[in-house]
């Protein structure tokens, strides 16, 4: 009897330990690739950071708020042309760069937001398209600010504060976009909890009735939309900080699309589920299409596909689903503590 | 601010006392010239509607009769066309659902909808939130009130018919309404769920006023003192509950024999 308690807790603090595993394995992988002596390595991780901003970005907006979105490209955008032109004029610390990345992002999802939260569904996916390519449009007409279709070149490397040195080191580079990438989604993270998180839930399972006890979902929407919107600004200057160097092709359909494939690949309910499909779609597109030139496109339908007929919730899923496998025989242990497998090898000898 | 009430040709004038409406006036709701239509089919058009504090207010008629449209009118969950609908002095016409809800005016849904993400505890958080911090009755105190406390829990979407009902009223109720809209609350419910029903609406403060769609007699006789006939969107008879119930031509309308009514009802 007294076993019960005890084993019990034990599970609890077992259930509890797997949750910080996908977490620890992050920190430890994030510990090797800065170890390494390969910058190159370095640097690529390092450039998927703003990716997987943008991702958390369209994970907030179409999981939380339950919009399917193609638009979080344009405040990206805007916080990338503004950090650039910052640093172009001689501004150079990145703190600065990140609170103008997503003050411009907040203050563009804002704006479109205010027409874009009326919608729903397939409409408002359209019209987050039409955003999408506007976007594009303007970033490659808009020669003076965005330097057009050449883009942005030999944006000087930016600064943690006046005093230190320029952060142009690969490890440095990656240490910082870590850090960024880590904090913004733990803010998402903890913005989206506790009572936030059961509005959004209520208003999203139930419009009607939500209104009818007083909540006004359009309005929560657009605060989602635009929070999602600041995400996406530092997001871009994010872009600005390990690139160096922007083009409207960055900011445009492509992106905004594979973005929401990463998402979907992820768990769009899930943040640090939006990060890690973001690091998979890149990983396969940049790292395992190196070996299949020229089929990219192939190898990440491949994987859409996968992804939504092996994992309907997504790669965030993925540990509930490994802990509801049915467990090997002798793995299940009767209630006093005793194997089922025992009575079984007792009545074979 | 008084509304001068348009009279509706193809319908009887309202019943309703100086008193009453002067009341409705001051802290209920009145509703003027309402009119609407889908496309060219005209629904309701309503000169007068009024509800006093207090009211235990039923709205019946066949169906199609335009007694949901109404309701949905004066929630705000459907956009006003024509009219103008006042709550406490002010005209809230423009005034969207929320702000309405927030304000006072609560109401139940012909399908009983809940949040079906959350467990039924979180439902009736949601339905109290805006009242959070000074609440009249816990989500717990609401639960039990309408006999879900052994399902707190539970899922919202795993609850049966009739316990979703419930729900959706203890939704309702925790948001601490002066005036309930109920469509249809016993639609669907056995017996023992409808005397359960019944417990709770006659239990309700005695200033909370009640504006009620339904089709169960039994149940308009148990909570009604004022009973609204609807028939093709116009008011069809209006008066004390027994008398309504008692007026032959209002029974006629139910049992489908409406040829010749304006004669019957002479």
């Amino acid at each position: 009897m007294s076993t019960a308690p005890t084993s019990r807790s034990h599970r609890t603090m077992l259930s509890r330990g797997r949750q910080w595993v996908p977490p620890a394995v992050t920190v430890a992988a994030l510990i090797v690739v800065v170890a390494s002596p390969d910058a190159y390595l370095q640097a690529s991780i390092s450039r998927m950071a703003p990716f997987t901003v943008l991702a958390v970005s369209v994970a907030v907006v179409t999981g939380h708020a339950g919009l399917p979105t193609l638009g979080q490209v344009a405040p990206y955008a805007v916080g990338a042309y503004t950090t650039a032109r910052l640093a172009l004029a001689g501004i150079t610390a990145a703190p600065v760069h990140l609170a103008a990345g997503a003050l411009a992002g907040a203050v563009v999802a804002g704006v479109l937001g205010a027409a874009l939260v009326r919608y729903r569904g397939t409409v408002f996916l359209m019209l987050s398209l039409a955003v999408a390519e506007l976007s594009a449009t303007s970033a490659a007409g808009w020669q003076a600010v965005t330097g057009g279709t050449d883009g942005l070149a030999g944006i000087p490397a930016p600064s943690l504060a006046p005093v230190t040195p320029a952060l142009v080191d690969d490890r440095a580079v990656l240490l910082y976009a870590a850090t960024v990438t880590t904090a913004t989604t733990v803010a998402a993270i903890l913005l989206l909890h506790g009572p936030r998180r059961l509005l959004l839930l209520g208003a999203r399972g139930n419009e009607d009735r939500a209104r009818a006890s007083g909540h006004p979902v359009n309005r929560y929407l657009w605060l989602v939309h635009t929070g999602a919107g600041a995400v996406a600004g530092i997001g871009g200057a994010l872009l600005i900080h390990t690139h160096r160097w922007i083009t409207p092709a960055d900011v445009g359909f492509t992106t905004a699309a594979i973005v929401l494939l990463a998402v979907v690949i992820g768990g769009a309910t899930s943040l640090p589920g939006a990060v890690a499909g973001a690091v998979a779609v890149l990983t396969v597109r940049d790292v395992v299409a190196l070996s299949a030139p020229g089929h990219a496109p192939l190898l990440l339908g491949v994987l859409f596909v996968a992804a939504v007929y092996v994992l309907p919730g997504g790669l965030a899923a993925l540990p509930a689903r490994i802990r509801h496998l049915p467990r090997p025989r002798w793995l299940t242990r009767a209630p006093d503590g005793s194997s089922v497998a025992e009575p079984v090898a007792r009545s074979m000898s | 601010m008084r509304i001068i009430h348009r009279i509706d040709p193809n319908g009887v004038p309202s019943q309703r006392s100086h008193g009453d409406i002067d009341r409705a006036h001051g802290n209920g709701l009145v509703a003027a010239g309402l009119r609407h239509a889908y496309q060219r089919l005209t629904v309701l058009d309503l000169d007068a509607f009024t509800v006093a504090p207090g009211d235990r207010h039923a709205v019946i008629g066949p169906n199609g009769a335009g007694k949901s449209t109404l309701l949905n009118l004066l929630a705000g969950t459907t956009r006003t066309q024509a009219g103008r609908i006042t709550y406490n002095g002010q005209i809230i016409t423009r005034r969207s659902a929320a702000w309405r809800a927030r304000a006072g005016i609560g109401r139940t849904f012909q399908h009983p909808t809940v949040y079906p993400d959350l467990t039924c505890l979180d439902c009736v958080r949601m339905g109290g939130w805006h009242h959070r911090h000074h609440p009249e009755y816990t989500p717990k105190q609401v639960l039990d009130l309408v006999g879900l406390a052994d399902h707190a829990d539970r899922p919202a979407a795993s609850l049966s018919h009739g316990h979703r009902r419930m729900l959706d009223l203890a939704v309702a109720l925790a948001g601490q309404p002066r005036i309930l809209l109920l469509d249809e609350p016993a639609a669907g419910l056995t017996e023992t769920e409808t005397d359960r029903l019944l417990d709770v609406l006659t239990g309700l403060s005695s200033w909370i006023a009640l504006v009620l769609v339904e089709h169960d007699m039994s149940v308009v006789a148990a909570l009604a003192n004022w009973i609204t006939v609807l028939h093709h969107g116009h008011r069809y008879a209006d008066g004390p509950a027994n008398q309504v119930r008692a007026d032959p031509a209002v029974a006629a309308l139910y049992l489908g024999t409406t040829g010749g009514d304006d004669a019957e009802r002479q």
